[in-house]
This record gives C-alpha cells, structure tokens and sequence, in this order.
C-alpha cells in the first residue's frame, strides 16, 4: 500500500501542497480529483519519486521512497508503470520499439519473448497491426493507448495515470476508462489515476480523493463522494463557477 | 536547496549588495550544476552497464550527419587559404610555402576550430533541440521512472560519440582543407605540385598534427557537453526550447574560442 502523510511542498514562495494525507491500498483504482493547478500532478511527481517534498513522507510497502536515492529509489520504480499526461511517448522510435522499450532496457528476455509481449499488449489495448507507425502518425486516442500499453508491459504493480484522458472526445474518454478497467480486473494492478473526468471517472473509482489547496478535503468510494455535504467538493463535482460568499462580493465600480 | 532572502527583503541602501551577492550566488551555484552534470557524464561513460546502440546512434548523429557540410566547409577553406597565402607569399617571392603555410593553418587552428563550430551549428543545436522537447513533453520523465539513467542514456553516450567523432571529422577537414589549397595554388594559379607537397613534409611536424588532435579531442567534449546541458535545463515550452538552441550554440562557439586560445597558448 502507499501512504502519503503530511507532505509539504512549495515552488519559491508559492505552497503547493501544505500536509496532505492520503493511503492508497493495494489493489484498488484510486482517482484523485481536483481543481486545474491544485497540485494533483505534483502529488503524482511525488508519488513516482521525481520531486522530492520539503516535508512529509510518501511510504510504498513500508519503504519512504522520499529518502531514497539512485538504485534504491530504481528498484521501487521498477514496480512502477506510469502513463503520463501526453503519453511521453519516444518519437525517435515505433509504436513496437516504444512499448518493448522497457523490456529491452531493462531484462534479459529473447528477442523473439519481447515481440510476443509487445504483440501481446498491442492488442489488448486494441492497436494490433499498429506496431510500425511512427508516434506522430496516429491520433491522440492512439497515443494514449500505446503510453497505456508501454506502462503495463513490465507487468507493474502499480501503475499511475496522469490525466490519461485529456483531450479526447468523450467516447474515446469512455473507451480509455473501460480499457483501464478491463486490464485492472485482469491483472490487479494498484491504480493511481488523476483524472477530471466527472461524472465519468466515479463508474470505475474505487475510492476517488478530491485534492483542494494543497490536502485532501474528501475521500471515500465514489457514492460517498457524490454525497459529501462539503460545498467544495458539491462545486467541484456540479462545475459551478466559483462564486465569492455574499459578504465578500464587491459591488462594481466601488473600492472596497 | 538553501533559500536566502530576496533583495527586496533588506533595507533599501543595502539592496544593491545583496543584488550582486544573489548575482554571484547564482552564478556560482549554476557554474556547480555544469560541472556537476560534466562529472555525471563522464562517470556513466566508464561505469557500466554501457549503451552501445546508443553510442552507434549518437556516433551517426554527430560525425556522420556532419560529414557533408565538413567536406564542403573544409574544400572551401582550403580554397580561400590557398588563395589568399598565395597572394601574401608572392608579394615576398615565396610561394614555395604555400603548401606548409595552408596546412599549418588548418592542421593546428582552423581544422579544429572551423569544424567545432560547424558540428555545433549542425549536430549541436540538433541536441539541445531533441533533449529539451524530451524533457518538455515528459519523455525524459519517462526514463527516469522506468529506472532508467537520463544522464547515462542521453547524456554520456553523446560525449563519447563526440570524443571519437571531432579528431575524425577534423582530420577529414583538414585533408579536404589542404587538396582545397591545392587546386587553387596547384591547378589555378600554377604553382609545381612538388613544391607544394614537399615543402609541407619539412615544415609540418608531429606536435602540430597532436596539438590540432587534442584540441579536436576537447571540442568533442565541450560541444556535446554545453548542449546537452543546455537541453536538459531548457524553460517551457516551445519558447523554452528555441532559447535553450541558441544559448547552447552561442555558448558552445564562444568556449571554442576561448578554450582554442587556451590550448593554443599551452601546447608547443
């Protein structure tokens, strides 16, 4: 299980996060939701060890990844697969090349093993045949599909999910949460997904955690969430525009 | 990381000082990460595991993509020289020097120099571009999470391949450069081949072949150093990329020149 306590961290004078706590158990799909700029991508950074908190600790199985370094921050890393928000996908090579890469680079396995896996996983994200195209050549839906693809190709135990579906229309949306949720269910991966996806993300959530200024106002399984009487999360989840309490509205054209 | 307070957090008449010391500190601090991914960069050259398809790649990507414009820049050197030492000679009566003057020039300073800053141009830039739209689209980010080296991957092999590429396309330079001289002192304006060739292997000596080595060696490390460099540290976006090109190509040739003067001054 990750644990996530009291973690503090700020960019120049600006706090990003100020304490948050969060446990994410082994096993479940856990969707982080959140306002633009709220610090959910740099909760993710955190949790993949490529920023480091000025205060608090993010605990993997019992090991604090914050105070590791070098090959010992690798060897959790090695259990990691992480899809991040424009895929990252590596244009210099093919869809294949891409989603063997890990394979390649990091076991001894033969040649004639890699493509079966890359073969393998190519089609269960549905991208058979698509293994020569260039990265550029297909379409953002695709993309996403093959950051998905390269992310479980090393059978992870935890896979992170920045935003997998920005950009995409809504049935694509659609597509990608069911493909996600299909693979969770076959290979029981520990899933970590930031997503503004709403309603759509609370279909597959186990738990969703609502991130605001910096810690987490909310979490609990989606219904609950749904539920929650905090008029934050209640705004957040409507899309309401955010609106000043009535005391604090300024009238136009008069200096408070 | 150390925070120390902004300038404008000191009484007024002392905020200058405390501008310059940000200044220093900064300068300073940012002089420590250069030499630090240096440091880096070397020590994944010779700690293995090693890349060696990426060394192929980037060996491909700095010498062999250079050669056209090598051999182009380098005939037209040779030309120009050949020309011009022509004209200087002949006013004292001593076109017989042509050949070991032309190849003096491009064997110790223009061969290393020209074709650093040429390669810079070329395969540099192209470096700084392809390592800053890695880190801005997460692909660097990538790497690093799947327990992969950045530094070994990207970095260390780019270096080696500059180590092992710059004495080899300088030399071709240099050849190129000196059969430049030669069709226009030789076929255009006269001179006996003889005379050309014969006095070069008087005048020009092993230490001057070394030193143009070991300069075209050291270009090969500071040319892939700076733009690599540049390109990991690039800003945002596209805007961040295109500053990062220029400052690593107007960086690299400025270092050239004056590590150049440098060795220049040392070497025999």
């Amino acid at each position: 299980m990750i644990r996530v306590a009291g973690l503090h961290k700020r960019f120049a004078a600006q706090p990003v996060l100020r304490g948050m706590d969060l446990d994410i158990a082994t096993g479940e799909i856990m969707v982080i939701i959140g306002r633009s700029g709220g610090g959910k991508s740099v909760l993710l950074k955190h949790l993949i060890g490529l920023l480091r908190p000025d205060a608090g600790t993010v605990t993997v199985d019992g090991t604090d990844i914050t105070r590791l370094r070098g090959g010992e921050l690798d060897r959790v890393r090695e259990r990691y697969g992480v899809v991040f928000q424009g895929g990252a996908l590596f244009d210099s090579m093919s869809v294949a090349d891409n989603v063997a890469f890990p394979l390649r680079e990091k076991t001894r396995l033969p040649a004639s093993e890699i493509r079966g896996r890359v073969d393998e996983k190519l089609e269960q994200v549905g991208l058979t045949g698509m293994g020569h195209k260039n990265p550029a050549e297909i379409s953002g839906g695709m993309r996403k599909r093959v950051a998905i693809a390269r992310a479980l190709v090393t059978e992870p135990e935890i896979v992170f999910f920045d935003e997998p579906t920005t950009g995409l229309d809504p049935i694509l949306v659609n597509t990608i949460h069911h493909l996600i949720l299909e693979l969770h269910r076959k290979f029981r991966f520990t899933a970590v997904m930031v997503s503004h996806e709403i309603p759509e993300i609370f279909e597959i959530a186990d738990r969703v955690a609502m991130l605001h200024e910096g810690t987490i106002i909310e979490v609990g399984p989606p219904e609950a969430v749904r539920a929650s009487t905090n008029p934050i999360v209640q705004q957040f989840i409507r899309g309401d525009i955010e609106t000043a309490p009535a005391g604090q509205r300024r009238e136009p054209g008069r200096q408070p | 990381m150390f925070s120390s307070p902004t300038p404008e957090m000191w009484p007024a008449p002392l905020r200058p000082i405390a501008a310059l010391g940000r200044i220093s500190l900064d300068g300073v601090s940012a002089l420590g990460r250069f030499g630090r991914f240096f440091g880096q960069a070397v020590g994944y050259v010779v700690i293995p595991p090693f890349k060696i398809g990426r060394l192929r790649d980037r060996i491909h990507f700095i010498g062999f993509r250079s050669l056209t414009i090598v051999i182009l820049t380098g005939a037209f050197t040779g030309m120009v020289l050949g020309l011009q030492i022509f004209l200087t000679l002949s006013r004292f009566g001593s076109e017989a020097y042509l050949g070991p003057a032309v190849a003096l020039s491009l064997i110790r300073e223009l061969g290393p120099v020209l074709c650093a800053v040429f390669v810079t141009g070329l395969a540099g830039s192209a470096l700084t571009a392809e390592i800053g739209i890695m880190k801005i689209t997460e692909q660097i980010d990538a790497l690093q999470v799947m327990a992969l080296n950045p530094m070994r991957y990207l970095v260390s092999p780019a270096v080696l391949a500059g180590v092992i590429t710059f004495p080899l396309l300088t030399a071709i330079f240099d050849v190129v450069g000196i059969m430049g001289g030669y069709l226009v002192g030789v076929e255009l304006l006269g001179l006996s081949p003889g005379t050309y060739f014969g006095e070069m292997k008087t005048f020009v000596t092993m230490s001057d072949l070394m030193t143009g080595y070991w300069k075209a060696i050291s270009f090969g490390i500071i040319v892939p150093w700076v733009c690599t460099y540049k390109g990991f540290h690039c800003g945002h976006g596209a805007e961040g990329v295109a500053r990062a090109t220029t400052q690593a190509v107007v960086l690299t040739s400025i270092l050239i020149l004056v590590w150049d003067y440098f060795l220049g001054s040392v070497l025999p």
